[in-house]
């Protein structure tokens, strides 16, 4: 059987005010998938529901096929957790060897330093590790145990650039093995290079979900630059425009709808040059869905 | 489902790495280990040896003095140590991956059990040697046997505080309750010279009663009957460990 994980019409309701409403998920071996909102939207009860922690008032999570909730599934899952310290007395590869004897067949730990990036600091305790040192011992612990599901939450959260593309890249290299992974992040840069799919949840609610390119079409905003003989005013005044900067000569138009933006632009300027125009960003998609929502 | 399911944890090894780890992380952390080495040495030398007038009260503090030790670092190992692993989310951590509960409680017993063991070692040759304290064989071993098993209340006593205590300062709080506690239950002080009222109190004050029950072992005269002592420590172990239970549970909704 493959790898899965799912919640189905999950409710959770936090006195009185509900967290959850509603909420059905799935990820399937080898896929990652993305859940993207802002903070308090309901990502990590989300994730504690999918980890058996917390007591849903309905629907419900299963792991493959099974209660997440239940004793046998557990070294089935791993979860990257954010945790505010590391009990500090330990050596790195001490903490690894640890959640490694918690699974039936952990990762071997040569593996496991060398995904997380640690090899060069297996020996060192874990006190005074930097924020970027800190995530990468949460990530060497969430996969030590070889579970074919993953929780990362906010997992290059202070990291450097490198070690950032380097965790990248052991995330997709997990996938590909076939592990299902849930990832929660507030870079969507990570999030459109890593996600086959992207869920955004809004005040407990899953409110929009699809691949990063069916996500983005949801905005009709966009960007252009140009010269233009037109004015600045002329240029705020124009249909769908909302924000107008400028280089020298060259205009930079921040649009909430492009089209339209556009169309009336060619029409008031026919000697406009250097001409580029893009679709909407994830983030301006975001944006537009969770201020519409 | 892949092979790796289906085989079982290795739980020996489990509790084995568990148990080693436990025991590093507390030894590097002298401040932690040596007050809690020191103390109970440090006040029988004073108390109990130097202050002694006779060697029959050396014998007597040994066992307060044994108690006294036994306690600090069932309390400290579990009390400050799980609040302030809860505080860093590390708990909620481990209760998320598959480790069982078991496995921390029974590692952080032994590594308690451990301490317990050094400190009655250190406590009967400092006895015997300094304070010329003289027992049958089977005195020692029944008072090492009770000091060594009485500690496991404490140990559960302790963990609760460290499922709720706010972790920045569980530290002083343990140290609030087991200093008074130590002292009420005539731990530092013969019970029998406290005032009449405090001598009525510590009847609800489990250190009182273990100190009771190592005074029966060595023969020495004890304040109520053997099962009265006894039967104190049982439920009181029993409710902690019911208590404990279910405030472990509630943590998860």
């Amino acid at each position: 059987m493959n790898a899965n994980c799912e919640s189905i019409n999950v409710c959770k309701t936090y006195a009185g005010k509900p967290a959850l409403e509603d909420v059905s998920l799935q990820i399937n071996g080898g896929e990652i998938v993305a859940l993207l909102g802002h903070n308090g939207a309901g990502k990590t009860t989300l994730i504690n529901s999918l980890l058996g922690q917390i007591k849903l008032d309905a629907g419900q999570c299963l792991v493959n096929g099974e209660d997440a909730a239940s004793r046998t599934v557990r070294t089935h899952r791993a979860a990257m957790l954010q945790v505010s310290n590391v009990p500090d007395t330990l050596t790195i590869q001490e903490h690894i060897q640890l959640f490694q004897a918690y699974y039936p067949q952990p990762m071997p730990l040569p593996d496991v330093l060398s995904l997380a990036g640690l090899t060069d600091m297996a020996q060192r305790r874990s006190k005074n590790l930097s924020g970027g040192e800190k995530q990468r011992l949460m990530f060497a612990l969430a996969i030590c145990g070889n579970a074919n599901i993953l929780f990362l939450d906010e997992p290059s959260v202070g990291m450097d650039i490198q070690s950032r593309r380097r965790m990248w890249q052991a995330i997709t290299d997990l996938k590909n093995q076939g592990k299902a992974i849930l990832l929660t992040t507030h870079y969507l840069e990570e999030a459109e290079l890593l996600a086959n799919r992207i869920a955004i949840i809004h005040g407990g609610k899953i409110i929009k979900q699809g691949t990063p390119d069916e996500i983005k079409q949801v905005s009709n905003g966009g960007e252009i630059q140009c010269r233009t003989q037109l004015s600045i005013d002329q240029l705020q005044r124009l249909p769908g425009v909302i924000k107008v900067a400028h280089q020298d000569r060259r205009m930079n138009l921040t649009c909430e709808h492009l089209n339209h933006a556009l169309s009336a632009l060619l029409q008031q300027d026919f000697n406009l040059s250097h001409l580029t125009a893009s679709g909407a960003t994830l983030e301006q998609a975001l944006l537009a869905i969770t201020d519409n929502a | 489902m892949t092979t790796a399911n289906l085989t079982k944890i290795n739980h020996s090894q489990l509790l084995f790495t568990e148990t080693k780890l436990e025991w590093l992380k507390t030894l590097r952390q002298p401040a932690f280990t040596l007050p809690a080495l020191l103390f109970p040495l440090m006040f029988y030398l004073f108390f109990g040896i130097l202050f002694a007038k006779t060697t029959e009260h050396s014998a007597y503090m040994l066992v307060t003095y044994g108690v006294f030790g036994i306690i600090g670092p069932a309390l400290f190992s579990f009390g400050v140590g799980v609040a302030v692993e809860r505080g860093q989310g590390w708990f909620a951590l481990k209760q998320a991956s598959p480790a069982p509960a078991w496995s921390m409680i029974i590692a952080r017993t032994l590594v308690s059990l451990a301490f317990a063991v050094v400190i009655i070692s250190v406590l009967f040759i400092m006895a015997a040697t300094l304070g010329k304290v003289t027992m049958s064989a089977q005195h020692w071993l029944s008072l090492f046997a009770i000091l060594l098993a009485g500690a496991v209340p404490f140990c559960l006593m302790g963990l609760l505080f460290g499922l709720f205590l706010p972790s920045n300062s569980a530290a002083a709080i343990v140290n609030l309750i087991y200093l008074p506690m130590a002292f009420l239950s005539g731990l530092w002080m013969p019970i029998f010279l406290l005032p009449e009222l405090m001598q009525t109190l510590a009847n609800v004050l489990p250190p009182y009663h273990l100190s009771q029950l190592g005074l029966a072992a060595t023969g020495m005269q004890h304040q109520s009957s053997v099962w009265v002592h006894a039967g104190y420590l049982v439920a009181f172990t029993l409710m902690m460990f019911a208590i404990t239970v279910v405030v472990y549970n509630k943590r998860r909704n």
